[in-house]
């Protein structure tokens, strides 16, 4: 390592950091994947106990697809202009950067809404994560996003701040980077929980 | 992190950035659009397959399963630019693998318990 550092010193500063940002996104790449694992057992979860609804209301009877397409619309639109904001962190743009990532973040909020709006809606209906293993299954793959959402909208703000008061420093576009695998990530999640949880469950 | 690391870059580029030569605003700005037009059109399209009877209701699901994958196969090149350039090549290994361990844990989890389901007596005969 220290030999490394020492070849490193005569290359210059620039190679450095573009090999650091090469390791911290490699790495944030195999959390996110080992992330994807996680998801996977809840989706796996779903796919078996869907059925099990213990004479409670069923997919059909629960979901609506208007919101659903509403809450797409929104992680969809957030995931690009979180794109326009890598773009404005590549050209240093301050204000770009914020306005991108306002949207982003304004989107995110969007969808969290619609999302905890239809729990409550599910729970005042009386199906609660406790009715069945059915809706258990639900509650824990489709809160397990919502909950990456909500992690996802605090680091968001983190950044807007940290760029805000310490600028495009390498360190902290390396935070962007990895921030934006995180939100591009978590759409990809939710196009298999908007197929596999309301697009199959709902039927024609 | 050994003696052995040259002093050129790395062979290898993080996940999400794009290409060097592709780096300006504009290119950029292209591919978010490309990809936002290409994963909006198969999501409609997915939502209107779910809901009409444009396709045999049995195949649904196999059509559904078809433009999920499509269409996190556009969110992966267009908004995490992977490709499957040399320079690529860890993250779609990485990638790789996460898949198939997630192909792994869903096919076998459920295919196990279709099986068993298949196999137990059934519940109605059971409470007599």
């Amino acid at each position: 390592m220290t030999a490394a550092a020492h070849t490193n010193d005569h290359a210059g500063g620039a190679h450095d950091a573009a090999h650091v940002r090469i390791v911290v996104g490699y790495g944030f790449w195999l959390f996110l994947l080992s992330d994807f694992v996680l998801f996977s057992c809840f989706f796996a979860t779903y796919a078996v106990l869907r059925d099990a609804t213990a004479g409670g209301p069923g997919e059909s009877h629960l979901f609506d697809l208007t919101t659903v397409a509403e809450e797409t619309a929104c992680l969809l639109l957030s995931s690009f202009t979180s794109g326009l904001a890598t773009l404005a962190a590549g050209q240093k743009s301050q204000l770009w950067f914020q306005v991108a990532m306002a949207a982003t973040g304004l989107l995110g909020a969007g969808f969290l809404g619609l999302e905890i709006s239809e729990f409550a809606r599910f729970i005042g209906m009386g199906a609660g994560p406790q009715r069945s293993a059915f809706l258990s299954a639900f509650f824990s793959l489709v809160g397990c996003h919502g909950l990456h959402i909500t992690c996802g909208l605090l680091w968001l703000g983190t950044m807007m701040a940290q760029v805000l008061a310490k600028g495009f420093r390498a360190d902290i576009q390396r935070r962007i980077l990895c921030f934006t695998l995180f939100w591009h990530a978590l759409d990809i999640v939710w196009v298999g929980i908007f197929t596999v949880v309301y697009l199959t469950g709902v039927g024609p | 992190m050994t003696e052995t690391l040259a002093p050129e870059p790395l062979g290898d580029r993080a996940p999400g950035d794009e290409r060097p030569d592709r780096g300006g605003i504009l290119p950029g700005l292209r591919g978010y659009l490309v990809g936002l037009a290409l994963a909006a059109g198969l999501t409609v399209v997915s939502f209107y397959v779910a809901r009409s009877g444009l396709i045999y209701a049995p195949a649904i699901p196999a059509a559904l399963t078809a433009l999920a994958v499509g269409q996190m196969g556009v969110h992966l090149v267009f908004f995490l630019h992977l490709t499957t350039g040399p320079d690529n090549l860890n993250n779609a290994l990485a990638l790789a693998f996460g898949v198939f361990i997630v192909a792994l844990v869903i096919g076998g989890s459920v295919w196990i318990m279709y099986e068993m389901n298949a196999h137990m007596q059934p519940m109605a005969h059971m409470a007599q």
